[in-house]
C-alpha cells in the first residue's frame, strides 16, 4: 500500500510540478518587467561628446573648411555662400535640384499622380500655394516666395540648412527661405531679437547632416515642435535609450542618415511611397541593389528574434513598427491630434487675435487657426498597408457628405505586399469649395489684405487661394471633416519595451479593429466555445448524477 | 478474488505522464485560446509548446512499445458485449449486478474502452496532433505546399480536438471509479495489479 500511495503521489507530483514550475516561471517573469520612466528628461549626451573631443582625436573630415579662402569672406546672404560652396562642390546644386527636398514634388509610382508638398493638401496648414514665403522656411532653397521662383538656379540651393553644425542657422517663416541677415524681432512681438546670421562662421563649420539639421524641419512639421508626425519631434535631438534605441545619445547615437542612406543628395525613405514589406533579408554591404536601405529588415533581416523564435512567425503579417513602436510621441512633447479650422477667426472684444491655452500650456485655440487637441504617448491606429498611399488631391470630388480621407493607406489582409502598420491618424475640419466640390486652397500667410492670418476673412482668403490654382472660387465654402494618416516608423523602443504578446492576444487587444486576421487568445470563436463547454458541462453533470445515484443505491444496500 | 498483473511498468509511466501532460496542455491551451488568464499568454504558449514536444517524445516511446509488445491488439474494436456494457452502466451498476466483462492480460479493456480508446487514437489525437503541427509550423507551411491553409481553420480544428479531449477526460476520470470499488481501477493503473472476481 505504501508503494501504491507513492505512485499516486507520482501523478500529483507531475501535474503539480508542471503547474507550480510554470506558475513560478510566469510570476518571476512578471516581476522582471522593466519600469520605464513616463516623463522624459532630456539626455545629457552632450557631456559624453565633449569628453571625447577633449582627448585629442584626428578629425573625421579630410577638409578643414576654416582654411578655405572661398569661405573667409563676409557673406551678405545665403546665395553668396552657395556660390562659394559650388566652387569646389561643382555638382552639388545640380544633384539637389533632382531631389524632392528641392522640387517638393513626387510622382506616385503606382498611380502616377503628382504628389509632394507643392501639390497635396493636408489638414494642418493645408497647402503651400500662395503661402510660399512662409512654407519655404523649410525649403532647401532661397527666395521661393511665389510661383515665379526659378527652380533651375544653382545658387538658390541652401547648403547650410542641412550642413550647419553650429546650430545657429535658422530659416524664419516669412523670409522665403532665407535666414535673417539683419537683427530681427523673433518670435514676432515677443520683444526678443535674433542677431544677424553669422554666415561666415556657419559656412566655415559645415559638416555632415545631423539630427539637428534634419530635425530643424522634420521635427517641426505642421507648424511647431511635434505637431505633425507624432514620431518625430525635438526630443529626438538628444534622446534617451527608451525613446529611440538607435538614436540613444549615450548608446548607438544614430544620425538620421544612418538609416536614411543618401547618395548624390538623394535621401532614401519616403512617406509618399513607403516600403511596406521588405522580405528580402539584410542588405549586404557592397551588394548592388535598388532596394530601400531605410527599412528595419535592411539591417535586421527577416528573422531577427533569436530568443523567442515564435515572434519571427509574425513578420509575414505585421510590420516591425507595430510591436517595436508601442506608442508615438513618447518623448516629452505633445503631438497635435486634431485641428478644427471651422472655429478660426473668432476675435476678442477689442477685435484682437485670441489665443487660449489648455492646462498643459498648449495653445488650444488660436484665432488664426481654430481649435486644437494634443496628446502624448499615443497608441497608434493599425491598418493594412501595401505601400500605396492614395491621396485626395485638389480637384478630387469632395461634397461634404462624408469624412474626406486626405490620404488612404491601401492594402488588405489577403494582399501579399500588405502588412499591419501603426499610423497616426490626424483628424481635422477644413474648408472646401462647395461649388467646385474640392478641398480648398486658401491664402493664409502674408502681409497682403487677402491673407486669413491678417484679416480673418474666409471669403478673401478663399478667393486668393483658389485663384492661384486656376480655378475660380465658387463663392460658397463650408467645412468638411478630414483624416490624414502618418506612418509611425521612428522612435523605435528598446526590445524590452516592445509590445508584449498579450497586448494583442486578448479580448479588445491592440489589433481588434484590423480586419481579416485570426488571433488566438481573443475569444473570437464564441459559438464554438459555447458549444464545446456546454457539451463538456453536460458530460460533467451527467457523470455527477450517475455517480450520485451510485452512492445513493450503494447506501441503500448497506 | 484473484489479482492479475495487467498494466506493465512502462505502460503505467506512459499513462500517468500522458495524463499529466494532457491536463496541463488543456489548461494552458484554453488559456491560449482566450478562455481565461492564468499564466499570461506568452508563458502559456511557451509551456504549451514545451509540453507538446514532451508528449511527442513520450509517444515515440509509447508507439514503439505498443508495436513491439503486441499490445496494439488491445485496441482492436469489437461490438460484442457493447450492449451489455451499456446496460451495465445504465442499470446494473446501481444494483450491484455482475460486471459483464472479465479482464485478462490479453484483453484488459472492456468493449467500451476499446471503442473509446480507439476513438481517441484514430480521431481525437489525429485532430489535435495534425492541427497542432500545422499550428506550430504555420509560417513554414508554404514550404510543404500547405501555404493556403488559414490559421483560423487550423485553430478551429485544434480547439475542436481540445473540447473532444476535455469531454473524453471527464468521462474517463469518472469511469475510472466504476470498478468493483471506486478506487479499484485507479489502484490498478498505479500498481499494475487488478483485482478481479
Amino acid at each position: 500500500m505504501k508503494n501504491q500511495k507513492h505512485r499516486i503521489g507520482y501523478l500529483l507530483f507531475l501535474v503539480g510540478g508542471l503547474m507550480l514550475s510554470a506558475t513560478a516561471h510566469a510570476l518571476a517573469k512578471a516581476d522582471n518587467v522593466p519600469t520605464t520612466p513616463v516623463v522624459a528628461t532630456p539626455a545629457s549626451g552632450g557631456k559624453a561628446a565633449e569628453g571625447k573631443q577633449a582627448t585629442k582625436q584626428v578629425k573625421k573630415s579630410t577638409a578643414d573648411h576654416t582654411k578655405f579662402k572661398q569661405l573667409q569672406k563676409d557673406f551678405k546672404n545665403g546665395p553668396q555662400v552657395t556660390k562659394a560652396c559650388l566652387e569646389c562642390h561643382t555638382e552639388a546644386a545640380k544633384q539637389v535640384h533632382h531631389t524632392k527636398h528641392w522640387t517638393w514634388e513626387f510622382i506616385n509610382p503606382v498611380t502616377k499622380r503628382k504628389l509632394g508638398k507643392k501639390n497635396v493638401i493636408n489638414n494642418f496648414c493645408t497647402s503651400v500655394s500662395t503661402n510660399q514665403s512662409f512654407c519655404s522656411a523649410c525649403h532647401v532653397g532661397y527666395g521661393w516666395k511665389d510661383d515665379s521662383f526659378d527652380f533651375t538656379k544653382e545658387e538658390s540651393v541652401d547648403c547650410l540648412v542641412c550642413h550647419d553644425t553650429t546650430k545657429k542657422y535658422k530659416k524664419l517663416p516669412g523670409l522665403a527661405g532665407h535666414p535673417n541677415y539683419k537683427t530681427m524681432e523673433w518670435p514676432p512681438h515677443s520683444g526678443k531679437f535674433r542677431e544677424p546670421t553669422d554666415l561666415k562662421k556657419i559656412a566655415q563649420n559645415i559638416g555632415k547632416t545631423s539630427r539637428d539639421t534634419c530635425g530643424a524641419c522634420h521635427f517641426y512639421g505642421g507648424g511647431g515642435d511635434a505637431v505633425k508626425h507624432g514620431d518625430l519631434d525635438s526630443s529626438l535631438k538628444q534622446p534617451l535609450r527608451y525613446l529611440d534605441v538607435h538614436m540613444d545619445a549615450k548608446g548607438l547615437n544614430f544620425s538620421c542618415g544612418k538609416c536614411h542612406l543618401s547618395d548624390s543628395h538623394e535621401v532614401t525613405g519616403s512617406r509618399y511611397a513607403p516600403t511596406s514589406v521588405d522580405d528580402k533579408g539584410a542588405l549586404m554591404r557592397g551588394k548592388t541593389s535598388d532596394r530601400n536601405p531605410t527599412t528595419c529588415v535592411a539591417c535586421h533581416d527577416n528573422a531577427p528574434h533569436k530568443e523567442y523564435a515564435k515572434l519571427n512567425d509574425h513578420t509575414d503579417k505585421i510590420a516591425c513598427q507595430t510591436c517595436h513602436i508601442p506608442e508615438f510621441a513618447r518623448g516629452d512633447k505633445l503631438t497635435k491630434m486634431t485641428w478644427d479650422w471651422s472655429t478660426a477667426g473668432r476675435l476678442d472684444e477689442k477685435g484682437k487675435r485670441l489665443r487660449v491655452r489648455n492646462s498643459a500650456g498648449q495653445v488650444a485655440y488660436d484665432s488664426k487657426k481654430g481649435d486644437f487637441t494634443y496628446e502624448r504617448v499615443v497608441i497608434p491606429e493599425y491598418v493594412w498597408f501595401n505601400g500605396n498611399v492614395k491621396f485626395t488631391l485638389f480637384g478630387d470630388k469632395v461634397d461634404g457628405s462624408e469624412t474626406v480621407k486626405i490620404n488612404q493607406f491601401m492594402g488588405g489582409p489577403n494582399e501579399p505586399d500588405s502588412l499591419i502598420w501603426p499610423v497616426k491618424v490626424f483628424r481635422g475640419k477644413q474648408p472646401f469649395d462647395v461649388g467646385n466640390q474640392t478641398l480648398a486652397v486658401f491664402h493664409t500667410a502674408g502681409k497682403d489684405d487677402a491673407a486669413f492670418w491678417g484679416n480673418y476673412d474666409w471669403e478673401k482668403a478663399m478667393e486668393a487661394g483658389m485663384a492661384s490654382t486656376g480655378v475660380k472660387y465658387s463663392g460658397k465654402m463650408a467645412f468638411v471633416e478630414t483624416e490624414m494618416s502618418w506612418p509611425i516608423t521612428h522612435m523605435v523602443a528598446p526590445k524590452e519595451d516592445a509590445l508584449t504578446c498579450a497586448q494583442c492576444h486578448k479580448e479588445n487587444g491592440r489589433l481588434q479593429n484590423v480586419a481579416g486576421i485570426y488571433m488566438p487568445g481573443t475569444g473570437s470563436t464564441p459559438i464554438l466555445d459555447m458549444l464545446g463547454f456546454a457539451v463538456a458541462l453536460f458530460a460533467l453533470i451527467g457523470v455527477l448524477i450517475h455517480g450520485g445515484i451510485r452512492i445513493l443505491t450503494s447506501r441503500k444496500e448497506a | 478474488m484473484t489479482r492479475i498483473y495487467i498494466f506493465k511498468r512502462f505502460e503505467r509511466f506512459w499513462h500517468w505522464s500522458q495524463a499529466a501532460l494532457i491536463m496541463f496542455m488543456m489548461f494552458s491551451g484554453f488559456e491560449i485560446h482566450g478562455s481565461y488568464r492564468f499564466f499570461g499568454f506568452e508563458n502559456a504558449v511557451t509551456y504549451h509548446t514545451f509540453s507538446a514536444w514532451m508528449i511527442i517524445a513520450l509517444w515515440v516511446f509509447a508507439v514503439f512499445w505498443t508495436i513491439t509488445t503486441g499490445e496494439w491488439k488491445q485496441y482492436i474494436p469489437t461490438m460484442e458485449k457493447v450492449d451489455a456494457m451499456l446496460k451495465f452502466y445504465l442499470t446494473g451498476i446501481f444494483t450491484d449486478a455482475p460486471h459483464p466483462f472479465k479482464q485478462t492480460t490479453v484483453s484488459k479493456h472492456n468493449p467500451l474502452q476499446r471503442l473509446a480508446y480507439l476513438f481517441v487514437l484514430v480521431v481525437i489525437n489525429p485532430i489535435i496532433w495534425f492541427s497542432g503541427w500545422l499550428y506550430l509550423f504555420y509560417n513554414d507551411l508554404s514550404v510543404v505546399g500547405l501555404g493556403g491553409l488559414s490559421l483560423e481553420w487550423i485553430a478551429f480544428f485544434h480547439v475542436v480536438g481540445a473540447f473532444m479531449m476535455l469531454i473524453f477526460f471527464i468521462a474517463h476520470v469518472y469511469l475510472a471509479t466504476a470498478g468493483h470499488t471506486p478506487m479499484a481501477h485507479i489502484k490498478a493503473m498505479v500498481t499494475g495489479w487488478e483485482e478481479t472476481d
